[in-house]
Order: C-alpha cells, then structure tokens, then sequence
C-alpha cells in the first residue's frame, strides 16, 4: 500500500515558504501556456465559425485560398449555368462570382499601416450569408464607391468609422456601415460591391465562386461535375469545410505556444527538482524510517511523485486561473486581437478563448511538469541506503 | 520443555570499508535469545552493538554467518522480502523518536498498519490500543512538535507495538529524554517483555536503564564478552 496523500500534501503545505517560487513559476509557465493555446483556439474557432453548410465555394484549381485565386468570367458563366444550382424568387442562380483583394490601410493609434481584405461581393453573395447582418449605417450601394466594414475591423484602422474613408487602389473608398460576422473570418473583412471593386482595381477575373445547390442531397454530385470538368479546371468544396482548413493562421501561434512551452517547462521542471531534491535531503531520515516500518522502494518513489506533481498542480490550477481572469478582463473589455493571415498577408481579427478544457490542458501539463522534476529525486529517495538514511540529522 | 529461541545468531561478522580500511564491525558473533526475554546490548562506541541490533532487526545484512529470526534466515531474503519481513515481525524504537513530523501521533502509529490488509475501521481500533497501551490515549490527534520528547517516544513504542510483533528492538531509547521520561519508557518495554511475551533487545550506553533487562551482554571490538 503506498503512503497516505495527506503525508505528501502536509508536507507540501508545512514546507510553503520553499515551494511558493515554484509554484509561482509553474503558475507563469501553465499562464502563458494557456493564454497562448487560447489565442490559437480563437483562430481556429473564427475559421471554423464561417460559412453556411448549406454552400459551396469554388477557387482556382490549385488554390488553397480565394487570394490567391483566378476565375474567369467565362468559368463563372460556365458554373452559373450548370443544373441543380438554386434559384431565387427572380429565377436568377444564386451565385455570388466575388473578388477578394488586400488593402492597406493606416492602423488605429499605431504607428504604420497593414493590410485588411476587400471582398466584392454581390447581392447574391449577401443572400449566401445570413450570419453576416448590418448593425451600422446602411449597406453600400451597387455602382458607388462605398464600403460596409466589419465592426471589429472598424477599431483597428483609421477611416474605418461610418463617414470615414480608405484609399484602395487608386481610388477612395466611403464607409457607410458596418457589418457584424458573429466571430467568423468575415468579421476581418471589408465589402464592397464586386462590379465597383474589379473598377477599381482593374479586374476582369474574380477570385471565387459561391453558390447554393437547389437540393442539399445534390451538393456532392454539382462538387463532382466542377472538380472533374477538365475544361473548368476548378476547385469546389463546401464553404464550412473551406474555412475550417483555412488554420495556417493559427499554426504560427501554435508552434510559438509550443516552443515557449518546451523552454519555460524545462526551466519549470529544474525549479521543481530542486525544490525535490530539497526535499529530499531534509527528510532523509523520515524516508529511512519509512523504509525501516516496511515501505517498499516504490512506494517511496510513488510517494515522491505524487508530491511533486501536487506541487506543480497547484502551480497549474493557479496559472490556468490567471489565464481564465485574463479572459474574462478581454471579453469584457470587448478587446479585439489581430494577428496576420498567413495565406492571404491580410488582418485577422478574432477573439481569444481560455475553454475549461484548456484550463485543464494547462493543469495537465503542470503535472508532467511536476513528474519530470520529481523523477530524479523520488529516484534519490529511494536508493538512500536505510541505515544511512537514518544517521541522518 | 525449553522454548525455541526466537532469534539464533552463528558465527556472524560485518566488515565495511571506511575509506581504504576494512573495518570489522562484528567478529563471529554467537547468540541466542529466548522468547520475552528482554536482553541489553552494551558497549562501547564502534563496539558493534548497533550493527548486531540493526541485523536482527534486518535492516542490515551480515558479511558472513546467520540470523535466524523466528525460523527465517533474514540474510536470505531480498529487499522486497526483507521489507515486508520487517513489517510483520519487527518493532522499531529509535534514539530520535523517528515520529514523521506533519502526522499526527495516531497517525504515526498507524503508518505500519496501511501496509496490512486491515480496513480502516481495524486500524483505527489498533491504534487506539496501542495509544492507550503507552498512556497517550488522549494526545492521539497531537502532531510530534506537540508532544514532549517522552510522550513522542511513547508514541514511538505505539508505533512499534501496533502490528503486534514478536521481536521489538529498541536502539539508545532513553538517550534524548529526561530521566522521569526514560524511567516510563524503559518500565513500559520491561512491561512488553514481562507481561505482553514479547521479546525486547535494547541498545544502550547506560548501566541504570541496563538494570531493566533481564539479560545483559557486552560487546567489545565486535564481540560478546563475558
């Protein structure tokens, strides 16, 4: 049978004074740990937040992003024409052929400008996307060179406030709106009507198609007739499944999450051995008479472990509260974060997430922390020779 | 008919080196002891007195010879074996009390018991024997740093008692405690010994707490002198 858990929690509690600064540091460590998975999760939840089930998005084959996409008005004539697509109470095929450009425009209160993506879309297109609603000013008007900004966006940019301008092209644009995205990709984005913006920039080719099939039993058939006509060479999927690939963003904060999270743990787990070790070495004798009263290696080794992993969990549940509070003080700020979209070099906009399944992650991970620095010491522990041991002052 | 002897030592020697010297611990040790017999080891520092005692005791192993304790060659057993062996047929007193300091004394006394296959209801009642057996019936629920050193050596012959050993080993018991102290703790192990059968073999420097054992044996240079 292994030691009673409250001989390893009142130790840890009687020696506090020389386990706080661990715990303290394992609390920063599991902090930024979380904070950062919470902003990649964030990310992924806006891209995986976009798009209607219900459509189908089309790009250049070859394409993994409508940025870096080509469609040609003969292509965009050819899809809006095939059988199955769905019609409006006009009779018109709700197709949307879009073009999508970046912009730069002056950040707010910073110094320098970034990018932000322009999306000519049509009234189709708007119809396409009901998660997108106007919750300032008026829509744009088709023919005039107006603009509706995402709200989130709106506090990044200078000029982008309702009566503001930007310049894009060569030309200047009028916000008149702004749009709400619910916590999708298109809250990093700024619309505009598709025939003004291809004027702009001198476009005769859009960068995709959105369209609806008329019978959602169809959709993966119309994928198949796009996909294998050799003449189209065009790539279809479903708007939902496009987004939810659309993570490059993410993998940067990802892997930075991964690396800080591999160098502060390293010097996490020295901080815990040498509290371990610490602790070791002023209870050689306790661990003598233990072994003495019959306690078996192991069970000194698990005794040991068990401490130090407690140890740091306390430093995990205190570092993934410090993460949840900093969450909570965003969202209720309302504060945005931005980062840059790897595929289209454009502003993303997203919110940063800290779910009690991270906050777990992160106690998790404070408890490998806590197992790797107790390892060597429980190991020490354990083969203190017993009469030795007891000597032991 | 004479009883058997519950510990039967032959021709036992402990060397060690300390640094380059070969230092003989025990030099062909002969020795048996009778069950309840409460027998005192004296000597002089490096005498050899602990070594024997810890051997016995099977927490140390000998260079050469036997320790048969109550039929079992405890040279013989691996450490998994030795450990459990100790569990079950030995009782530790020590200098120091040895108390883990952030338990509770019945908790203390009840560390040799979670290596039993007893529930916690038998456990708690054994303690409360054991407590009561040393006088701390009421100071169970102190920690060691609330007990006088008396007291935590009580708790640490509780300790001892509480798996109901045949053999309870004692080393320098009274060396830390007053002499009112040391009078209560050597008069409760001559009790084991007298009234409980249990069998006490007692480490000591000191010729009064020697006058409590009913056997005394003299060790010098590793050997038992007459």
């Amino acid at each position: 049978m292994a030691l009673p858990l409250k001989y390893n929690f009142r130790n840890v509690i009687v020696r506090w004074r020389s386990t706080v600064s661990t715990i303290l540091g394992i609390a920063l460590v599991v902090a930024v740990f979380v904070l950062l998975r919470g902003l990649a999760r964030g990310i992924e939840r806006t891209n995986g937040n976009t798009g209607d089930p219900r459509n189908i998005i089309v790009v250049r084959k070859g394409s993994q992003a409508e940025s870096g996409s080509l469609v040609s008005r003969e292509q965009f004539r050819t899809v809006q024409f095939l059988k199955g697509i769905a019609r409006n109470e006009a009779g018109e095929p709700v197709v949307s052929a879009e073009l999508v450009m970046i912009v730069s425009a002056p950040r707010r209160g910073a110094p320098g400008e970034a990018n932000t993506l322009l999306r000519g879309v049509t009234p189709r297109g708007m119809e396409l996307r009901p998660q997108v609603t106007l919750v300032e000013g008026r829509w744009f008007k088709p023919g005039h060179r107006e603009v509706v900004v995402a709200r989130r966006l709106a506090s990044r940019f200078d000029g982008f406030e309702i009566g503001g301008t930007f310049k894009a092209g060569a030309e200047r644009l009028n916000v008149v709106g702004h749009f709400d995205g619910t916590g999708s990709a298109f809250d990093s984005e700024a619309w505009m009507d598709a025939d003004e913006c291809r004027a702009i920039f001198d476009r005769d080719m859009y960068s995709s198609l959105l369209f609806r099939p008329a019978d959602p039993a169809a959709m993966s058939e119309l994928i198949g007739r796009i996909e294998s006509d050799k003449r189209l060479s065009l790539r279809a999927e479903r708007e939902v499944d496009y987004y939810a690939k659309q993570t490059m963003t993410a993998v940067p904060i990802k892997y930075l999450a991964g690396f800080l999270g591999i160098a502060m743990s390293i010097g996490a787990v020295f901080a815990a051995m040498n509290t371990m070790y610490a602790s070791v070495a002023s209870r050689t004798r306790e661990i003598g008479t233990l072994r003495v009263l019959g306690f078996s290696r192991r069970s000194i080794v698990a005794s040991f472990l068990i401490e130090g992993s407690f140890l740091a969990m306390i430093g995990g549940v205190l570092g993934s509260s410090l993460a949840w509070f900093v969450y909570v003080y965003v969202v209720l700020r309302g504060i945005n974060f931005g980062t840059l979209d790897f595929q289209s070099f454009a502003e993303t906009v997203f919110q940063f997430r800290v779910t009690p399944d991270l906050m777990i992650l992160g106690v998790a991970f404070s408890a490998a922390i806590g197992f790797a620095g107790s390892l060597l010491p429980a190991l020490r522990a354990s083969r203190l020779p017993v009469i030795a041991a007891l000597k032991s002052l | 008919m004479a009883a058997e002897p519950i510990v039967v030592i032959r021709e036992l020697t402990k060397t060690y080196l300390q640094g380059d010297l070969n230092v003989t611990a025990l030099n062909g040790v002969s020795l048996d002891i009778l069950p309840g017999e409460f027998v005192v080891l004296m000597g002089p520092s490096g005498s050899g007195k602990s070594t024997l005692l810890h051997i016995i005791a099977g927490i140390d192993r000998p260079t050469s010879g036997s320790a048969v304790v109550q039929g079992i060659n405890i040279a013989g057993l691996n450490e998994s074996q030795l450990a459990e062996w100790r569990n079950q047929n030995v009782g530790f007193v020590f200098q120091s009390f040895n108390l883990i300091p952030v338990l509770t004394a019945a908790e203390n006394v009840e560390l040799p018991l979670l290596l039993t296959d007893l529930d916690s209801k038998e456990r708690r009642r054994q303690v409360a024997t054991a407590l009561e057996l040393v006088g701390l019936a009421d100071r169970g629920h102190h920690r060691p740093d609330q007990l006088s050193g008396g007291q935590q050596q009580r708790a640490a012959i509780a300790r001892a008692l509480v798996t109901d050993p045949a053999l309870i080993v004692a080393d320098e018991p009274t060396g830390n405690l007053d002499a009112k102290s040391a009078g209560d703790v050597l008069t409760i192990l001559q009790s084991l010994s007298r009234n409980a059968g249990k069998t006490v073999i007692m480490v000591t420097h000191d010729p009064k707490s020697a006058a409590f054992g009913s056997r005394s044996l003299h060790l010098e240079k590793g050997e038992i002198t007459p």
